[in-house]
């Protein structure tokens, strides 16, 4: 049964009592909460997701709710709860769907320890995988939302995560994370972009997400072993250039993205070393996103 | 509503077998605010039992446990460092609680976590130790003003120190209880019989029977009972090992009275064997009879402490629980402090908000 399966009164009864587990990739998640911009939110993005009906084990319990006490009605609030924890400060209630999906990510990076979690986006054409670490501001939201409407199937637009036992990423699938002008970007794609509500003044300034592709959450169960490890840079006038990186490099930059790697140790060294070794390592840059589309087609069509 | 399952695992392992999914999901949320998601891994693992459990609850058990592994190298990193700091002084560092089962690999280390590195100094070390270890890269957490006091002028310690690049939080200890408290423990006789450890520095242990009183000590006297479930395990754990000697209960209950802490004692096995079914000499437990309260005093700890003795979290913490949690927190206190401290410390910590250090 899908999300979008449920009816929204029945969606909504659900998640005010704290009874929706959702399926995302790997992890089942039990989400509580009352507001009604939560609801919508998961009944747009989150549209085409399996919603679990047999009582089960949670991988995570989460729950987005204003505080009890005073600031329930003065200068609404929301938090995140995780389990019977407060990780983070409140945040103005319009920001509660973010909030969702920022706790939904704190959650899987600070306790998926079955996984590397690198801060990465990752995509899958023709069996092979991309990993492309790559700091906020360098367009990688907007390129990953790019690439899945061009041929290629999304694992995840903010969580790579990676196997240590046998180096395939995992899928997660969930809605990709836009900001400011990348939000009207993606919605130029084409008229099958679903955006959903938008939230000013966060941190990170506007901030939306956009609906995964439908059959990028289809194959959400399925595995895909990385083949190149691509650094892009959105950068006026840079043309596209695509340029090799060093491995050792490549390496260093890896480590300083996975967001668990103190946690795993020497298990999160090798398995990077391992995944440095058997992928082609670039930097990118790009002005144009034709051009950006050109090139990743090409490297697709490379023989392996 | 109200069921223990982490206990329940923990004292017959083998009812894991009744459990749904749902169930589990329950158990290893009570056990990681317990901190003993490794502790259950590991009994498991003892019992033959880990390839009964389900595939996502054995997966995060796994994890729990390799964490506590992982910690296991590096606390003796951080002790080869700490030594590092301190050999100039002179003095012998005994380890307390969580750092000495894991040098000293006592059966209580299996799947133990630590939260922070307990140390014992003699009391006129206390300065320089602090000052050494400031020195080189501890910081002083609770740096407001009244926290400053509460450590330093009514508890007689130094506020635990945090390494400035690590995290690690080293806490330092002269005395088993603070100075301020209503009951007093004698530590000349605790340093004297410390058994030293094979490991590079002047490092220490206390002796076993010291370990199971401070243990207790540190349990019944004090306010903070997060850990409460965590420190019986402890205690079970080590009574387990030691009480496989004849000689160990009759030193215990004498080591107990002499130094003052019987009354703790009294309650440890009290609590240890109706909580987690610690084997213990009926001869024995008649003897500690003596050291026990009243009877009225008697049944009112038991509605607090088999109350306040569980994890932690939502499923079980009922509201007797709660309640019981509250009145033993208040205790803690009172304990630990003359009442014309304790009245405005308690109403500071109810309205002043929490500050992280």
């Amino acid at each position: 049964m899908k999300v979008s399966d449920l009816g929204f009164h029945h969606l909504s009864g659900l998640l005010d009592r704290g009874d929706l587990v959702l399926r995302t990739g790997p992890f089942d998640t039990t989400i509580h909460s009352p507001l009604a911009c939560v609801h919508h939110g998961i009944a747009t993005l989150y549209a085409d997701f399996e919603v679990l009906q047999e009582p089960v084990f949670s991988d995570f319990h989460v729950r987005v709710a204003p505080p009890a006490g005073l600031r329930r009605w003065v200068g609404k609030q929301v938090l995140f709860h995780y389990d019977d924890e407060i990780p983070f400060k409140p945040l103005p209630q319009d920001q509660a769907f973010p909030m969702l999906e920022w706790g939904l990510n704190w959650s899987i990076s600070t306790h998926a320890h079955q996984y590397l979690v690198i801060h990465a986006a990752a995509i899958e054409r023709g069996g092979r995988a991309v990993i492309m670490p790559a700091p906020p501001g360098s367009g990688k939201s907007t390129l990953c939302a790019a690439l899945i409407h061009h041929g290629w199937r999304l694992l995840s637009d903010e969580l790579a995560l990676l196997s240590p036992i046998d180096g395939a990423l995992t899928p997660l699938a969930r809605p990709v994370s836009l900001k400011n002008e990348s939000i009207d970007i993606v919605r130029g794609f084409g008229p099958e972009i679903v955006i959903g509500p938008l939230s000013r003044d966060t941190l990170k300034g506007t901030v939306a997400h956009m609906r995964p592709p439908a059959a990028s959450v289809r194959r959400a169960h399925e595995t895909a072993l990385p083949a190149w490890i691509v650094f892009p840079k959105y950068r006026l006038g840079a043309g596209a250039i695509l340029a090799r990186h060093v491995k050792a490099q490549t390496l260093m930059s890896l480590v300083e993205n996975t967001f668990n790697y103190q946690a795993l140790g020497e298990t999160a060294f090798r398995a990077l070393s391992h995944l440095v070794d058997r992928c082609d390592c670039y930097t990118f840059e790009y002005d144009r996103m034709e051009r950006a589309l050109e090139m990743f087609s090409d490297l697709s069509a490379c023989p392996d | 509503m109200g069921t223990n399952l982490v206990v329940e695992t923990l004292y017959s392992p083998a009812h894991i077998h009744a459990l749904s999914l749902p169930a589990w999901d329950v158990l290893l949320r009570q056990a990681r605010r317990a901190d003993l998601s490794a502790r259950v891994y590991w009994v498991l693992r003892e019992h033959d039992l880990l390839g009964s459990v389900p595939e996502k609850p054995r997966v995060y058990l796994e994890l729990a446990w390799q964490y506590a592994e992982r910690q296991r190298s590096a606390v003796q990193w951080e002790l080869n460092t700490l030594w590092r700091s301190l050999q100039n002084l002179g003095i012998r560092i005994i380890l307390l609680k969580g750092a000495a089962y894991l040098t000293a690999n006592l059966p209580s280390a299996h799947g133990r976590i630590l939260s922070d590195i307990d140390l014992l100094v003699p009391r006129d070390a206390i300065d320089m130790v602090e000052r050494a270890l400031i020195q080189d890269g501890w910081i002083a957490t609770h740096q407001n003003a009244y926290d400053q006091r509460y450590y330093r002028q009514w508890m007689h310690e130094i506020p635990p120190l945090e390494h400035a690049k690590r995290g690690t939080v080293v806490d330092i200890h002269h005395a088993i209880l603070p100075v301020s408290a209503r009951i007093q423990a004698d530590m000349n006789k605790l340093r004297m019989a410390a058994i030293p450890l094979n490991i590079p520095g002047d490092f220490a242990v206390l002796a076993p029977i010291d370990m199971v009183l401070h243990s207790a000590a540190h349990l019944f006297y004090d306010s903070e009972l997060g850990h409460g479930l965590r420190d019986l395990v402890d205690i079970d754990a080590l009574l387990r090992y030691y009480g496989t000697e004849a000689a160990f209960w009759e030193d215990l209950l004498h080591r107990g009275s002499t130094v003052g802490l019987s009354r703790a004692l009294y309650y440890a096995l009290r609590y240890s064997q109706h909580i987690l079914n610690t084997p213990i000499p009926a001869t024995i437990m008649a003897q500690a009879e003596i050291f026990g309260p009243p009877a009225w005093i008697r049944s009112i700890m038991d509605q607090l402490y088999l109350r306040a003795l569980i994890p932690h979290h939502p499923s079980c913490m009922t509201l007797p629980a709660r309640i019981a949690n509250f009145l033993l927190f208040i205790r803690g206190h009172w304990l630990r402090m003359p009442l014309r401290l304790l009245i405005p410390h308690l109403l500071r910590k109810a309205f002043v908000p929490h500050r992280q250090a």
